[in-house]
């Protein structure tokens, strides 16, 4: 198993004629992942064509669902009309939806998550990689990529991983498959201030998950969800737990490229957060290059 | 991005929200007039105010060794000469760094006789997404030592930002600060506006500090925002073109708005490895592997996940105007980049730039066997690294030699 996503989950991608949604769109394809409908107001009827596939586009997200069962969305839309591509998804009855974008104003997304409140519809993101859950073929190859993260570097296997940047998933990631260690899935949550699922939602579906036997969560400056997260494992989690924060040298009161990280009346730093982990019995790796090595000497 | 008291108060005011008389100059030419109006306004004081996005103006000191970014003047000749002192020089608070700032604008207020100091802030609560105004009796103080010694002293009230703020909410913050009589009802009127003031401009925070219960001319008491701090969320910005003027490049590092040019996401340090990275979260982890293995970064550079060779280039250049930078470490985790395309970036930039510094460059992903070959080839002196923590030691080691 998995979590979230299987190689089998019917995805639709929201913007699949924007340049960035088409790209990622190709390679999701090339990937193996069930790509079935894409969605662009006003180009219904059209379709995207790559290496011998043609992708049904349609106007609404309603009708791409009744057309082709698709439960999942990566949404690529432009950050202006992010939010209401996002409640759009959930309007349909998507049971995920992956908002890659970058730069939703942090109001909108306050909105975004009040609309979401009882609805079965989860949301990953945004400004996230998305997620993937490694195929069997080679180079992990037929599984189920949404998003924007490179599918090769991945590896069928057991870890679960689960960071709020992309670049730092990827390195934690390549650790792995380069010590021939697989995942079960990959989850990129976001590092915006303002997000759908959090650190320790993605940790109860991995304790949960029979064929995720440990764990690496990154985090970052700004916010405490990775406190929250640790305090939750320290009590209910059964599997073991690597992390690293980012952000020890970050200055306060400056944004670190990320929206959301930042420390802000001395909340949220890095030392904090990392003795959260050491307090939970979280192996924490001294430096990034360390973090499938801390994970693996406790296994 | 952050604005300038003067403007913050105008944004306030739009909102409804109290403010007194107050008059902006950019030239000493100014003073006189704004201070005379103030005055003739019935004021018995004029407050000169060091327009600058720090706090702690008022027990700041000058560089020219004048002291206080904040004076109370009985005259317009005092104004005058307290203006003297201000424009055009440099402000140093405890929140600017030796460096200060230079003052480039000055706000004249009427001077208030204030009976009461209240604290009042709107900010986003991160842990359950919703707008949440605080509220404190210990008014004019600093907020975080007020949280830290006598969280009790603090009051807060979630606002659902599906039904906006709801006056019931406004009245009881009023009640929570000992606002009674006709007071609750000013005070509820204040706080709305406040809040409005947030959510319409898209704030990442507003603070009133201090929120004043003042002695009005006709001798009753009224509410007045004595001070305004307003952040505001960058990605918004775009639907706000009142706010996209305000922004003032003189209170923003020079490389930082040049690296902007490019969309590249650069922050100066105090460091001496420069680094540059694609990705905000490796960049952080970059910076912090270097401190651990005992350098010192010089900045946070993040090119993003799609760098073409200007960026790369123009990242360079901006990298080498920093005068402390003694080595570069480049650390590119190729995910979907390939890595070929990042090497002949550096490689050209190298070249272009006339590079003598210690570069030490670590590429991981995409057609990275590609991408080695290439800076191989290339004849240029830089040092491979193999793994983010051996390009690390690397680097603190090549800028310690």
């Amino acid at each position: 198993m998995s979590i979230l996503v299987t190689p089998n989950t019917k995805v639709l991608v929201q913007g699949i004629t924007g340049s960035f949604g088409a790209r990622h769109a190709q390679l999701s394809l090339d990937y193996g992942t069930h790509i079935v409908a894409g969605v662009t107001p006003g180009k219904g009827g059209q379709f995207f064509e790559h290496a011998g596939v043609k992708v049904p586009i349609f106007d609404t997200v309603a009708e791409a669902v009744r057309q082709t069962g698709a439960t999942a969305s990566a949404v690529f839309v432009p950050p202006p009309f992010a939010g209401d591509a996002i409640l759009e998804g959930a309007d349909a009855g998507l049971d995920l939806v992956v908002a890659i974008t970058e730069g939703i104003p942090v109001n909108d997304m306050v909105k975004v998550k009040r609309a979401l409140e009882g609805k079965a519809t989860r949301l990953i993101g945004p400004n996230c990689p998305g997620l993937v859950t490694p195929g069997e073929g080679p180079d992990s190859h037929g599984g189920c990529r949404i998003g924007i993260s490179p599918g090769y570097i991945h590896k069928k296997g057991n870890i679960g991983v689960v960071s709020r940047s992309g670049t730092l998933t990827y390195e934690a990631v390549w650790q792995l498959t380069c010590r021939g260690v697989g995942q079960s899935t990959c989850v990129g949550i976001g590092g915006d201030p303002v997000n759908g699922t959090s650190h320790l939602d993605v940790i109860k579906l991995f304790n949960a998950d029979p064929e995720t036997h440990g764990i690496i969560m990154i985090g970052e400056i700004g916010g405490s969800a990775e406190e929250e997260a640790a305090e939750w494992i320290a009590q209910h989690c059964k599997k073991p737990v690597a992390g690293f924060i980012a952000g020890t040298t970050a200055p306060p009161g400056r944004r670190m490229g990320h929206a959301g990280a930042i420390v802000s009346g001395g909340k949220g730093t890095a030392e904090a957060k990392i003795a959260a982990f050491k307090a939970a019995g979280i192996g924490v790796a001294s430096t990034p290059s360390e973090m499938a090595e801390t994970l693996l000497k406790m296994m | 991005m952050n604005i300038h008291e003067y403007q913050a108060k105008e944004l306030l005011a739009q909102c409804g929200v109290p403010i007194q008389l107050g008059i902006a100059c950019q030239s000493l030419d100014e003073v006189r007039p704004a201070a005379e109006k103030i005055f003739a306004s019935g004021a018995s004081r004029v407050v000169v105010k060091s327009q600058i996005h720090a706090g702690g103006r008022g027990k700041g000191s000058f560089k020219s060794g004048f002291q206080g970014g904040v004076k109370l003047a009985a005259t317009c000749e005092d104004a005058l000469a307290f203006a003297g002192q201000m424009l055009g020089q440099v402000l140093v608070t405890k929140q600017t760094g030796s460096e200060g700032r230079k003052v480039g604008t000055l706000l004249l207020t009427a001077g208030a006789h204030i009976k009461k100091e209240f604290y009042l802030a709107v900010l986003l609560d991160r842990a359950n997404s919703r707008p949440l105004i605080m509220a404190s009796t210990e008014g004019g103080m600093d907020i975080e030592e007020v949280a830290e010694k006598t969280p009790e002293k603090i009051f807060k009230e979630w606002i659902d930002p599906a039904v906006g703020i709801m006056p019931y909410q406004a009245r009881k913050i009023s009640a929570a600060l000992g606002l009674r009589g006709d007071l609750i009802a000013l005070g509820a009127k204040l706080i709305s506006g406040v809040y409005k003031t947030w959510w319409e401009n898209d704030a990442t925070m507003v603070e009133i500090n201090p929120l004043c219960v003042i002695e009005a001319a006709d001798g009753k008491e009224a509410l007045l925002a004595l001070d305004g701090k307003i952040s505001l969320d960058d990605n918004a910005l775009y639907r706000h073109k009142n706010i996209q003027a305000m922004r003032d490049l003189n209170e923003e590092a020079p490389l930082e708005i040049e690296a902007s040019k490019f969309n590249l996401n650069y922050i100066k340090l105090d460091g001496s490895i420069a680094c540059l990275v694609n990705g905000a979260g490796l960049a952080m982890a970059t910076m912090d592997i270097i401190q651990h293995f005992g350098g010192n970064p010089a900045n946070f550079l993040d090119v993003g996940g799609g760098a073409s060779k200007e960026q790369v280039t123009a990242a360079f250049k901006i990298i080498l105007m920093d005068p402390h930078v003694k080595g570069i470490l480049v650390n590119i985790f190729g995910g979907i980049m390939d890595c070929n395309v990042i090497a002949t970036g550096i490689v050209a930039a190298v070249k272009e730039t006339g590079l003598t510094l210690p570069l030490v460059v670590r590429l991981e992903g995409n057609n990275v066997v590609a991408g080695q070959k290439t800076l191989a080839e290339s004849g240029l002196t830089l040092i491979t690294g193999t793994s983010m923590a051996d390009a690390a030691q690397k680097v603190v080691k090549a800028v310690a030699a």
